[in-house]
């Protein structure tokens, strides 16, 4: 089988160098290709791969948006008459139909009265071995980059001329050389390549340096010694090279996993730290944050989907200000009677937590909800070889400009000055004319208000689910005593300290143990440092 | 602090459930058969298995609207464990004492199981138990209609064995039913000749959401050079963030395909499944199946549920599979007793959703067929390899040393869970 598809790929490069002739015979080709699309009806997979084979050895590029569209699964077929169509979900429950070849539309019917081509793992392979070689000489330079990165990813030794013809044909400089390394790959992949172009291109990949390359060297063939320990230094320097980029990258996840647990813990930073208040119930105004999100894209699903990209925008100041408007609504009803009396707190606390959960439990049913990232947050980018998401990458900014936000009210604005007066003297305060009791319930909507904030983040990583707070609640208290309750460098410095740890630790330890590592560490240290890392010192210790 | 929490948690919830069960009135008392479900509504179980509660209120209905059983309604009676597991004991107890109910559909996790087990025994009621499980288990007063690990895990790695894979990654939650699965799966894959340095095995907490370094070590583990893949026992709400960051490293199918056990239709309701296309579940039913006994019990659900997007998933079906098959143990044995049922359900077959009948097996568990699905970008299931005919469930699996010689027969002579085929006695050594 495979034997033959090599043979294929080969012909198609053949007819590729061919390719400057005009075409021919357009009618015959076309129904030739018919002939061969309509094979796709009722077949199996393997019947399907030999379809594949042969559209790819057509060469016509008329063939790539039939594969495309095999490839994402929207080829069908009727069940009435056999037709094999491409079809486009249509509204209730019906699919579009147009012609493979042409495009143009046939007619609009049931999904039940069509039957999908199937494609599984292998076929996926199958066809984007065979796109890639289609595609090498198309016009835009984009899809020539997928398909050399398509011939690097899933090499074929036998497409080597084709590949040779299009690098000499290629006058996109960053094109050019993404095929070089395809070509590479290919040479070491290939048992009868020369020793001078092997050697190249372990020179090659050595100079690439990241884990593909290192796959391609490993799994040189060649019984040459020459070419083998050339191979085996390549992996060592890679190798070497990639411990370095590894602790790197634990620094980074080490610092995204900070932000995630800065972010949850800032608020109650604000309740628990600046308040005093235990408040159980900061896990659930996170998720009231995330499930404000999930509103917010709802609603814009269904009326604006043009401005999806923007739906964190709108949901970070109405997740503010709901999650911050419960805040004020808990402390109003609850928490304010109850100060002074931690205990106390702690139960209120919990129960107005199960309430929230329930209560969203109900409104929005117990299932996971769907929260879509936007296209800014979507994949990930290289960094040398570093691998950094989207998606952590803003979340550690979003993490730092609340951080910083928060700073300055607390320090540069009015509220900011009266919040830390009520909480180092309340009596003092309240003789200068401060209304104690309203800056008590702006400071609790200021923590609740940036829970929610954190409840918007935390959705595009997390599940939203009624459980997400509940996830979160120890480990922001964490957060919270080991930073040092009342300080908001502290938290800073907590977040980001056993974020790293924890990141350092799993490696070794896996994900289990290493938790439990970070606890025992914290346990011990509070023992030496009863309030924490950044410890207040002076008369508001006691306040 | 998260145990307490969890306690403090379901007590307050089982209160209020207690409450609006109440305020539910019993309709026609002596006239009715009564069925318990045991079903968490509330706490982290929740997300699962408010829909198998609603599954079976709808079953319920079904069978009434058709003249209920040996002439009587049948009468749903619906506790809330909430997620905690003690709960459940007594949850089954008050339904089995309090309520007398004639049998019970519950349980989703392995250890609510277990903590339920002792209840069912010493009062000699029936359990029906619709989860797919690490198996290691037969019980007299329970019939498991979900998966055993040879009806689920071995064909799945078979599957991807077939597609080349070489290199294994067992990536699970730490708890009993992934690390029983995975000791079978890798001695099963040891027995077939895989080196142990081609194994990974990983375990990460419950709710675990930080991905990034356990993604990236199975990318340096798939770059090997040989064909790797993912066989994910990771439970709940761990999956989506798995999930999303395996799409935002750009882990694709089609190089490291994960093969879940735990992922359904009900599942990805949370998730964008366009990055996942082609990640694999096994699974005795999806969805998608295409028969009419399944378009029929969608357009049912869909309406009892009064939501056309509504999913259904395995072990719905497993409930479904589950209440026929009593339904008929009953109408033979021509009363609801206990024992009598319990003796007619071995050998009771009934149409699955798939296309086909499920039978029960003398060791309480059930013929089904296994199927491999990818998941499409619609966030349904795409089956793509189905086993040739029904694979019986078993009890105890040959791959681990301490349970390869058990046998389970409830039928009378033996009439034993745990047979020692070496020793012949019954009772193992376990």
């Amino acid at each position: 089988m495979l034997r033959m598809f090599r043979s294929v790929i080969a012909f198609v490069g053949l007819l590729q160098l061919a390719m400057l002739v005009p075409a021919h015979g357009q009618a015959n080709d076309d129904a030739a290709l018919r002939g061969e699309i309509a094979r796709l009806a009722e077949a199996d997979f393997r019947g399907v791969e030999a379809v594949v084979q042969s559209l790819a050895s057509t060469g016509d590029p008329a063939v790539t948006s039939v594969l495309r569209a095999l490839r994402s699964g929207d080829v069908y077929w009727r069940k009435s008459d056999k037709l094999v169509v491409i079809g486009e979900k249509a509204p209730g429950r019906s699919l579009l139909l147009t012609d493979p070849l042409t495009g143009e539309e046939i007619e609009t019917v049931k999904k039940r009265e069509t039957k999908k081509v199937k494609v599984n793992n292998t076929l996926r392979n199958a066809i984007d071995a065979a796109l890639g070689g289609l595609t090498l000489r198309a016009s835009d330079p984009a899809i020539r980059m997928q398909a050399a990165a398509q011939m690097f990813a899933k090499p074929e030794p036998k497409a080597l001329p084709a590949l040779d013809a299009a690098i000499a044909a290629e006058s996109d400089p960053d094109v050019a050389s993404a095929m070089r390394d395809a070509r590479a790959v290919l040479i070491l992949k290939s048992s009868e390549a020369d020793k001078a172009d092997a050697l190249d291109a372990i020179a090659r990949m050595v100079a690439r340096g990241d884990a593909e390359a290192r796959n391609a060297l490993a799994s040189i063939t060649s019984d040459d010694a020459e070419i083998t320990e050339g191979a085996a230094l390549g992996i060592e320097k890679i190798d070497t090279s990639l411990r370095y980029w590894g602790y790197g990258q634990n620094i980074w996840q080490g610092i995204s996993l900070g932000s995630v647990l800065l972010l949850a813990a800032i608020g109650l930073a604000i309740t628990f730290g600046v308040m005093g208040v235990i408040n159980m119930a900061h896990g659930e105004l996170v998720m009231i944050g995330a499930y404000t999100t999930f509103a917010v894209q709802e609603f814009i699903r269904n009326s604006a989907p043009g401005l999806f990209d923007t739906s964190l925008f709108i949901a970070a100041p109405l997740a503010f200000l709901i999650a911050g408007t419960v805040g004020i609504c808990i402390e109003r009803g609850v928490v304010r009677f109850l100060y002074g009396r931690p205990l106390e707190t702690l139960l209120a606390t919990w129960g107005v937590s199960l309430i929230l959960q329930q209560a969203v439990r109900t409104i929005f049913g117990p299932n996971n909800r769907e929260v879509g990232n936007p296209s800014f947050m979507s994949g990930a980018f290289e960094l040398g070889g570093l691998t950094i998401t989207w998606n952590r990458l803003w979340i550690v900014i979003f993490a730092l400009v609340v951080f910083f936000a928060l700073m300055f009210v607390l320090k540069r604005t009015a509220l900011g000055l009266q919040m830390r007066a009520v909480t180092q003297n309340r009596a003092m305060a309240a003789d200068m004319g401060i209304r104690t009791g309203w800056v008590d319930a702006m400071t609790f909507g200021l923590g609740a208000g940036i829970a929610g904030l954190a409840g918007v983040a935390l959705s595009q990583i997390d599940n939203v689910s009624p459980n997400l707070g509940q996830s979160y609640i120890v480990d922001s208290f964490m957060v919270v005593v080991f930073g040092g309750a009342g300080n908001l460098w502290g938290a800073l410095a907590g977040a980001f300290t056993l974020g790293i740890a924890n990141k350092f630790l799993e490696p070794f330890s896996g994900a289990v143990l290493a938790k439990v590592l970070v606890l025992i560490f914290i346990i011990l240290f509070i023992q030496k440092r009863p309030r924490g890392l950044f410890a207040l010192k002076g008369r508001a210790v006691d306040a | 602090m998260r145990l307490t929490g969890t306690k403090t948690l379901s007590m307050i919830a089982a209160l209020g459930m207690g409450v609006s069960s109440a305020l539910h009135p019993a309709m026609a008392e002596d006239e009715t058969i009564k069925v318990g479900v045991l079903h968490s509504l509330s706490g982290t179980m929740a997300i699962s298995e408010t829909t198998l509660k609603d599954a079976m209120l709808m079953l319920i209905e079904q069978q009434n609207a058709k003249g209920g059983l040996l002439g009587k309604q049948l009468e749903a009676v619906v506790v809330d464990p909430a997620s905690d597991w003690p709960l459940f004991a007594e949850k089954a107890r008050e339904l089995i004492e309090g309520e007398q109910v004639s049998v019970t559909f519950g349980c989703w996790t392995s250890v609510s199981r277990k903590s339920v087990l002792p209840v069912f025994e010493e009062l000699n009621s029936i359990l029906f138990y619709p989860v797919q499980y690490e198996g290691e288990e037969s019980q007299r007063n329970v019939f498991y209609t979900g998966a055993a690990p040879n009806q689920q895990a071995i064909p799945a790695v078979d599957y991807l064995k077939d597609q080349g894979v070489e290199r294994w990654v067992l990536a699970g939650t730490d708890y009993v039913y992934p690390r029983t699965t995975n000791k079978i799966l890798e001695q099963y894959l040891k027995d077939s000749g895989v080196a142990a340095e081609d194994i990974m095995v990983n375990y990460t907490p419950f709710g675990h959401s930080d991905w990034q370094t356990i993604v990236g070590d199975i990318k340096k583990f798939g770059s090997a050079g040989k064909k790797t893949a993912v066989v994910s026992t990771i439970n709940g709400d761990a999956n989506v963030p798995f999930y999303k960051e395996l799409a935002n490293q750009g882990v694709e199918a089609t190089d490291i395909p994960v093969v879940a056990f735990s992922v359904g239709e009900e599942e990805l309701a949370g998730l964008d499944t366009e990055p996942l296309v082609g990640h694999l579940a096994a699974w005795n039913y999806f969805m998608s199946a295409d028969t009419e006994a399944n378009d029929e019990f969608i357009t049912a659900w869909q309406e009892f549920t009064g939501d056309e997007d509504r999913v259904t998933n395995d072990p719905m079906e497993a409930h479904y599979i589950g209440f026929n098959m009593w339904i008929k143990a009953v109408e033979a044995a021509g009363t609801t007793d206990a024992d009598a049922v319990i003796d007619a359900m071995v050998g009771v077959a009934v149409p699955n959703l798939t296309g086909g009948y499920s039978a029960m097996m003398p060791n309480h568990h059930i013929t089904k067929p296994v199927l491999i699905g990818e998941i499409q970008d619609d966030g349904q299931f795409e089956t793509v390899f189905e086993t040739s005919g029904l694979v019986p469930g078993d009890a105890w699996s040959d791959f681990l040393p301490d349970s390869a010689p058990l046998i389970s027969d409830w039928r009378e002579p033996m009439a034993c869970g745990n047979f020692n085929t070496e020793t012949g006695k019954c009772g193992s050594a376990m």
